[in-house]
């Protein structure tokens, strides 16, 4: 709109000064020519110095209205003849014209002045000069300008009009159409409409497509929302199972760690009493019975314990927070002190790396590993027990290994069974619980542990902490009947 | 002496235990003072003279070996009552238990109680135990004095 009119108005201030810059040309031009037509009228009147005859010649302008007044000069300067309309001529001076030229013109006061020399055959006899008023000009100039004026007028009207309708029409229900779509991204309410603007052309359809979208959208939305809704209503009902569970659990092992414990105590405390204030009535056979009752109830409340620690652990969230594994293993190492004093142990321990997991529980792993290999190495006259990290397949490995008793690889995928023992009591003590709960606590944090292990020579534990990452599919199954 | 100071209060309700306790006590010569409560209720009607116990005067024992798992009212509540009542704030109370779920021993320790201690499945380690809290309570500890 601004821009047009800009447009408008700078093509009629062109236009404008362009018919006035043509018009003082014409204006030239005609004086010029009426200059040279009384210039050689005037010529033989000044040559026979004949003013009256040089005078009728210069009555002949009476026919242009606009010539104020004119006069020719002799050589010498003076008035040879003059012509005036209306009031009295105020030509006095005698026109200078340059020596290269044969005519000047100048402006004064709204007037035009032209002189000319009168020189037939190149002899300067004298000079003409006529003045006339610019006031035809000025008239027509006014008389274009309201022209120009009038149209500026117009087109500036239609413009007007024209940007209005089209505001009104194009503008405006696209400008609705932007407020909508944002309101919609905003708000993420999808059930919004666009306006129609009522008219079938291209901008309806675009809103018409627009709202059909957000149709689309809104019913989608609704679905997913449905599903999702359904899905959240599942998992509450799972989690709400699970915590039953859980709950149920917890009682149980809270009543056995109280209730099944105490019978246990009283087994063995009155076993023992047994022995002590009835020793002499018993003979040697009621007294090996009596010491194999309380070993029993010795076993049995190790069993317990381990029982409850691993159901403990099992129950235990994994927190995950950076932690030196190298650390985890040296306070394992620590508390097991104890069990290796006095023995004779090679230690070949490598860096270990930094990792994201349960401190407490890995902690737990590594005491649970170095326990086993510090009790089956227990024959070796040097034991050799090694740890560190190695990569196999691209993943973090971290390893515990001896020189121990080892096991067969055929029983190795027994070991982590809860009460699973590939050794007898006799040879080394144990429940068969340790394993276990290593396994579940890597399984939590979404590692896997194996083993490897030969009689006689020794074993090694193999553990990540991280579920492997997603890499070449497994092949399926092709085992068939 | 029929009324002699009671020395120590225990309240378990379990016979075996009672028997095992109270023979680890005679055995370690501290068992003139015994009075044993067989639930929480009769505990704290024995302390504040209360119920059957109301004819005796206030005397507080120099210690209370309690059990958690009581008939009536459970061994978390009367440590609780006895926190509570101003006679017997700083009565040394010893837990003696067979649990050892992490949430009794926070719960206790958050009560108050002076020690917890968890009965071993051992005979001999039970005695000895019994043996050290007994001589600890009763011959080293300074009971607090009244104020
Ligand atoms: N370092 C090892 N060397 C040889 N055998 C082992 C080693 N660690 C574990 N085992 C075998 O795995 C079994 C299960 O181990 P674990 O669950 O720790 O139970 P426990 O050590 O109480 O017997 C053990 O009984 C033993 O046979
Ligand atoms: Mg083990």
């Amino acid at each position: 709109m601004l821009v047009s009119a800009a447009a408008l108005v700078l093509a009629s201030g062109a236009f404008t000064a362009y018919t006035w810059l043509t018009f003082r040309a014409a204006m030239v031009e005609q004086l010029s020519v009426q200059a040279r037509i009384i210039a050689f009228n005037s010529a033989s009147a000044l040559l026979f110095n004949d003013p009256v005859s040089a005078q009728k010649t210069l009555g002949a302008l009476g026919a242009s209205p606009s010539i104020v007044d004119a006069a020719i000069y002799d050589n010498g300067g003076g008035v040879f003849a003059r012509y005036w309309r209306g009031r009295k001529s105020l030509i006095k001076a005698f026109p200078q014209i340059s020596k290269s030229q044969t005519e000047a013109h100048w402006y004064t006061h709204g007037e035009l002045s032209l002189a000319r020399r009168i020189e037939p055959q190149g002899k300067p006899l004298g000079v003409v000069l006529i003045r006339c008023e610019l006031g035809e000009l000025t008239t027509r100039l006014e008389g274009y300008a309201a022209i120009t004026a009038a149209v500026l007028a117009a087109c500036l009207g239609a413009a007007v009009l024209i940007s209005a309708g089209v505001h009104r029409s194009v503008s405006v229900p696209v400008i609705r159409l932007a407020e909508t779509a944002r309101l919609v991204s905003r708000d993420k309410n999808y059930s919004l409409r666009a306006a129609a603007t009522g008219s079938r052309d291209e901008l309806d359809f675009l809103i018409q497509s627009f709202n059909g979208m957000l149709e689309e959208i809104q019913q989608r939305d609704a679905s997913l929302q449905k599903a999702h809704d359904e899905l959240e209503r599942r998992v509450e009902e799972r989690t709400g199972l699970l915590h039953a569970a859980n709950k149920e659990l917890e009682a149980f092992s809270y009543s056995v760690s109280h209730d099944l414990r105490a019978p246990l105590r009283h087994i063995s405390g009155f076993s023992k009493i047994l022995a002590e204030e009835n020793r002499d009535q018993l003979n040697a056979d009621g007294r090996h019975y009596l010491a194999r009752i309380e070993e029993g109830a010795r076993n049995m409340g190790r069993l317990v314990d381990d029982l409850l620690s691993m159901g403990r652990i099992s129950r235990q969230e994994v927190v995950r927070r950076p932690a030196d594994l190298n650390l985890l293993w040296q306070e394992a190492w620590e508390r097991l002190q104890p069990e290796f004093e006095g023995r004779k142990i090679e230690w070949r321990i490598g860096a270990l790396p930094a990792a994201e997991c349960d401190p407490g529980l890995i902690k737990l792993v590594f005491t649970n590993l170095l326990s086993n290999a510090v009790k089956y190495t227990r024959r070796r006259e040097c034991a050799v027990i090694e740890a560190g990290q190695i990569t196999v397949d691209g993943e973090d490995v971290i390893f515990v290994r001896d020189n121990g008793a080892g096991f067969d690889q055929k029983y190795a995928h027994k070991l982590f069974g809860v009460f699973q023992r590939l050794h007898r009591e006799e040879d080394f003590e144990g429940a068969g619980v340790g394993l276990a709960t290593v396994q579940r606590i890597i399984h939590k944090h979404g590692g896997r542990i194996w083993a490897e292990g030969k009689v006689e020579c020794g074993a090694a534990f193999f553990f990540t902490l991280v579920p492997r990452k997603p890499s070449r599919p497994k092949p399926a199954n092709s085992v068939s009947s | 002496m029929i009324h002699a100071a009671v020395e120590i209060l225990l309240a378990e309700d379990n016979p075996s235990d009672v028997e095992l306790t109270l023979r680890t006590l005679k055995r370690s010569n501290l068992l003139n003072t015994v009075h044993v409560a067989r639930d929480g209720e009769e505990a704290l009607d024995f302390l504040f003279c209360r119920g059957p116990h109301a004819g005796r005067d206030f005397a507080a024992p120099k210690v209370v070996l309690l059990d958690l798992k009581l008939p009536k009212v459970d061994g978390i509540e009367v440590l609780e009552a006895i926190r509570a009542d101003e006679r017997t704030r700083l009565l040394p109370v010893v837990i003696l238990t067979s649990s050892r779920e992490q949430a009794d021993v926070t719960s206790s320790y958050k009560l108050g109680v002076n020690s917890y201690i968890q009965k071993p499945v051992d005979f001999e380690q039970f005695q000895e135990t019994i043996r050290q809290l007994g001589l600890y309570w009763l011959v080293v500890n300074q009971p607090p004095s009244e104020g």
